[in-house]
């Protein structure tokens, strides 16, 4: 059955993919059932397909994973939801209930939630400003979340910062300025070093951040110091209206760490994407190798913002193929349906629960109020440390704490 | 004077404002959404702006290129033409110009190649080929120490940081290299030809990374020059003599206007004097001093003044209305143009500065410092400024974060009947 999906697959790749001999392959449903007991609650033995990844300095995982359907069940779900909840957080840009800045990512499931599923809650995640699952999967809430992009004191940093400023005890944000998130995530990984921790961080950015100066001060110094840290390439193939070959002299981006050992991933297949995540905690935190560089290779469907349609340096057709034939979830659900975990009454279940909660988080986040005035003035320094006054426009306006 | 409590007028027009307030923060809960460029009503109904030909030919200051500037200025403008033009189109047309006329300009910038976020550079690429208008990876520190090595080349380099919020990370380049290579090579070597041009200032929802104005950050760096246009005309002219002065110089565009905007923009070349205030209203009781985008909230806090409506009439002693007041545009920041400001206050006795960034360290306590030394003996009032919050920009409430016409319409009062 596997043979034949793959059989199936494979004229559905332009030609033009197909001699791109030595990059990994996106297409979300290439891995094979090899074994799967008649015990449902035992993991299921699967086989990735040979091109979903690429290694730099270090040896490939090896392809044989084991999954349980549970999770592969939850992973659906969760991939769904997320989706929901950024299709949600679109339809209320276009009411214009949210304003501002707000990016969407939409077809990068399989990165976050695969991330969420390779590593301990005890791990940590920096990224940049498309962060919306990460938040919700690193114990924020969709409520917490939306609220926040539509600046209600529900908002997870309490409606004060809008779209890319969520936060978690476990995720340092959403961040705005393109790169400095990455020396940033060094540094917390060396924290979690010093302190003994068994635990690593990964430092996510785009393939357009990539080529900021500080994303290689951050390289040299988690490999002189030999930090936990996994940088994660996202590499959706544009920065903005830049794809990936106009703005880097080598988009081979695990190969760009220099001493650094890297691997290239097909992130659009979870099962790839989490098999990628546990290899790199294995190599950081288990194994004390040092930092790690992984790409994974995905696409976003949408413009990069809100205001971008996303189709004037880039073709519709391009979009279309990558929508119909590389979706992450999609791809689970074949796995699911084909392996016989669910059939597809059971999957149209998940994806119902999934739109009813973020619908129920939607209302109640909209339901909440914006912040209060007086709260403009707390969070600027610690409290009870802060400066006698701050200043307003002008006299009456100063606030005296 | 207990500083919390502000004056009986202060109060009521606080209370007038908070209704206000209160009418455009339920636009977040309603269908009645704010227009998506923002609120900024007053541009569309300026008087400052220039929207007729022959007043747009005959803007101060101009120089034309194909003028020798030794000949007498010519009074007759018959021959020239001006279009209607945006900011971002006036914009666009400076460069064009520069591209045009040196053959050593280069355009740069992250997407500029497809026009930019804010399409100052429409058609650039496709006019002027791919290489000499081109895009640049995500490096903003890169861009600033890349168009300074083509200034020392003796190139023109017109490099665009997509938001103002960006320079920061080229702040190093910009005030350490670019603005020190002349002094440090003692004359051998400038960044002179190096234009970094940026959007600057709010837009009504931009929150913390789209909406700050960093031009007082620059203000001690010696050896740059920083500019801040008010409408399409200064910015083509302004721009202009930016890209050929021969310093570093970092271009300032608030944002709001590149769409709202509009004048009759001479369509040749021409140049507006850097380092020079303009006067735009002149009088003799207060001056109020601001540049870019608050120039707006200005000339509507002086209508205010002048025929206040019903709700302020009470809290606007009649005596007060007819006040002449002189509203400044001070559009160089540095160097800023000390010589005009200070006659101005020596004249008024008064001065009233505007800006967007927060009060403290802003470019307008470098300005009070200076004028209450040099018109010490002159002032009949304290140096008044209305300015941002010392805040961070939350996502909610920006509107209310700038100063506005109600806000500026009480400093000139208070500071008028001092
Ligand atoms: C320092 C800085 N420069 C520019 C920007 C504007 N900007 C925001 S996102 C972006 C493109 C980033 O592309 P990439 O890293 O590939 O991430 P993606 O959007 O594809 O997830 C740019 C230029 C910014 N936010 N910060
Ligand atoms: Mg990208």
């Amino acid at each position: 059955m596997a043979s034949l999906a793959r059989v199936r697959l494979a004229p559905r790749l332009p030609a033009g993919l197909r001699v791109q001999v030595r990059s990994v392959q996106t297409t979300a449903d290439l891995t094979q059932l090899r074994d799967k007991p008649s015990d449902p609650s035992q993991p299921i033995t699967v086989k990735l397909h040979e091109d979903s990844f690429q290694s730099y300095l270090c040896d490939k995982p090896d392809l044989e994973v084991q999954v349980t359907g549970e999770e592969l069940l939850t992973m659906y779900k969760e991939m769904q939801t997320m989706r929901r909840m950024e299709m949600a957080a679109d339809a209320l840009y276009k009411a214009k209930l949210i304003r501002g800045f707000c990016h969407l990512a939409i077809g990068q499931e399989a990165v976050s939630v695969g991330l969420e599923h390779g590593i301990t809650k005890d791990d940590r995640v920096i990224t940049a400003y498309r962060c919306h699952p990460f938040a919700v999967l690193r114990g924020g809430t969709i409520k917490g979340v939306i609220g926040e992009l539509l600046g209600r004191q529900a908002g997870m940093s309490h409606g004060k910062g809008g779209s890319m400023h969520i936060f978690t005890p476990s995720f340092f944000g959403g961040n705005g300025i393109v790169g400095a998130q990455v020396p940033i995530g060094a540094g917390v990984s060396f924290a979690q070093k010093y302190m003994g921790e068994k635990t690593c961080t990964f430092a996510l950015y785009g393939d357009g951040a990539s080529n900021q100066g500080q994303v290689f001060e951050a390289y040299n110094m988690a490999k002189l110091w030999n930090l936990p840290t996994v940088f994660v390439c996202e590499n959706n193939k544009y920065g903005m209206g830049t794809s990936a070959a106009r703005s880097s002299s080598n988009t081979e981006y695990f190969k760009r760490g220099d001493k650094i050992p890297g691997l290239q991933v097909n992130g659009m297949d979870i099962l790839a994407t989490k098999h990628a995540v546990e290899y790199a905690r294995k190599w950081t935190v288990d194994d004390q190798n040092g930092p790690l560089l992984l790409e994974f290779v995905t696409y976003r469907y949408g413009g990069h913002s809100m205001s971008d349609p996303g189709t004037t340096y880039r073709t519709r057709e391009e979009v279309q193929r990558m929508r119909s034939t590389q979706d992450p979830i999609r791809g689970l659900q074949k796995y699911i349906e084909e392996w016989g975990v669910a059939n597809e009454q059971e999957l149209k279940q998940l994806d119902k629960e999934a739109k009813a909660e973020v619908d129920a988080a939607v209302e109640e986040a909209k339901a909440s109020p914006e912040p209060l005035i007086k709260d403009l003035w707390t969070d600027i320094y610690y409290k009870n440390t802060e400066p006698p006054y701050m200043r307003g426009r002008e006299r009456e306006e100063v606030h005296h704490y | 004077m207990n500083p919390l409590k502000g004056t009986y007028l202060s109060r009521r027009l606080s209370s007038f404002y908070l209704s206000v307030s209160a009418r455009h923060s339920r636009c977040n809960s309603t269908s009645a959404t704010p227009p998506a460029d923002g609120h900024l009503p007053s541009v569309a109904s300026s008087e400052i702006l220039r929207t007729k030909r022959e007043a747009g030919l005959r803007t101060p200051g101009i120089k034309w290129a194909d003028e020798d500037s030794s000949a007498p200025t010519r009074i007759i403008v018959g021959g020239r033409e001006t279009r209607k033009m945006n900011t971002y189109q006036a914009i666009r047309d400076a460069m064009s110009i520069a591209l045009a006329k040196d053959e050593s300009t280069v355009v740069f910038g992250e997407d500029v190649a497809f026009g930019g976020v804010f399409r100052c550079t429409m058609g650039l690429a496709e006019e002027f080929g791919k290489e000499r208008v081109f895009n640049t990876p995500l490096t903003e520190q890169g861009i600033a120490g890349f168009g300074i090595g083509l200034a020392l080349m003796g190139h023109t380099a017109i490099a665009e940081i997509q938001f103002a919020d960006y320079i920061l990370p080229a702040f190093d380049q910009i005030v350490n290299e670019a603005a020190k290579i002349r002094y440090r090579s003692g004359g051998g070597y400038n960044a002179g030809g190096l234009t970094i041009r940026t959007p600057t200032m709010s837009v009504g929802h931009g929150a913390l990374y789209h909406s700050q104005s960093p031009e007082g950050f620059f203000m001690g760096a010696s050896g740059l020059k920083v500019v801040i246009p008010r409408s399409p005309i200064q910015a083509k002219g302004l721009l202009l003599s930016s890209i050929r002065d021969p310093n570093p110089v970092i271009f300032m565009e608030p944002k709001i206007l590149y769409r709202s905007a509009v004048e009759q923009v001479p369509i040749d070349d021409y140049e507006l004097p850097l380092g020079e205030a303009e006067v735009l209203i002149p009088g003799s009781d207060l001056t109020l001093l601001t540049w870019g985008t608050p120039v707006y909230h200005c000339e509507t806090a002086l209508h205010l003044l002048q025929s206040p409506p019903p709700e302020l009439q009470p809290v606007i002693p009649a005596s007060l209305r007819s006040a002449n007041i002189e509203l400044i545009d001070l559009r160089s920041i540095l160097p800023w143009d000390v010589k005009t400001v200070a006659e101005s206050v020596s004249r008024t006795g008064r001065l009233v500065i505007v800006h967007e960034a927060g009060m403290t360290a802003g470019v307008g306590a470098e300005i009070s410092a200076e004028i209450q030394k040099r018109c010490f003996l002159k002032l009949n009032a304290p140096v008044r400024r209305v300015t941002g919050w010392d805040l961070p920009v939350g996502l909610q409430y920006e509107k209310f974060n700038i100063p506005d016409a109600i806000r500026i319409l009480d400093a000139v009062v208070e500071t008028l009947a001092y």
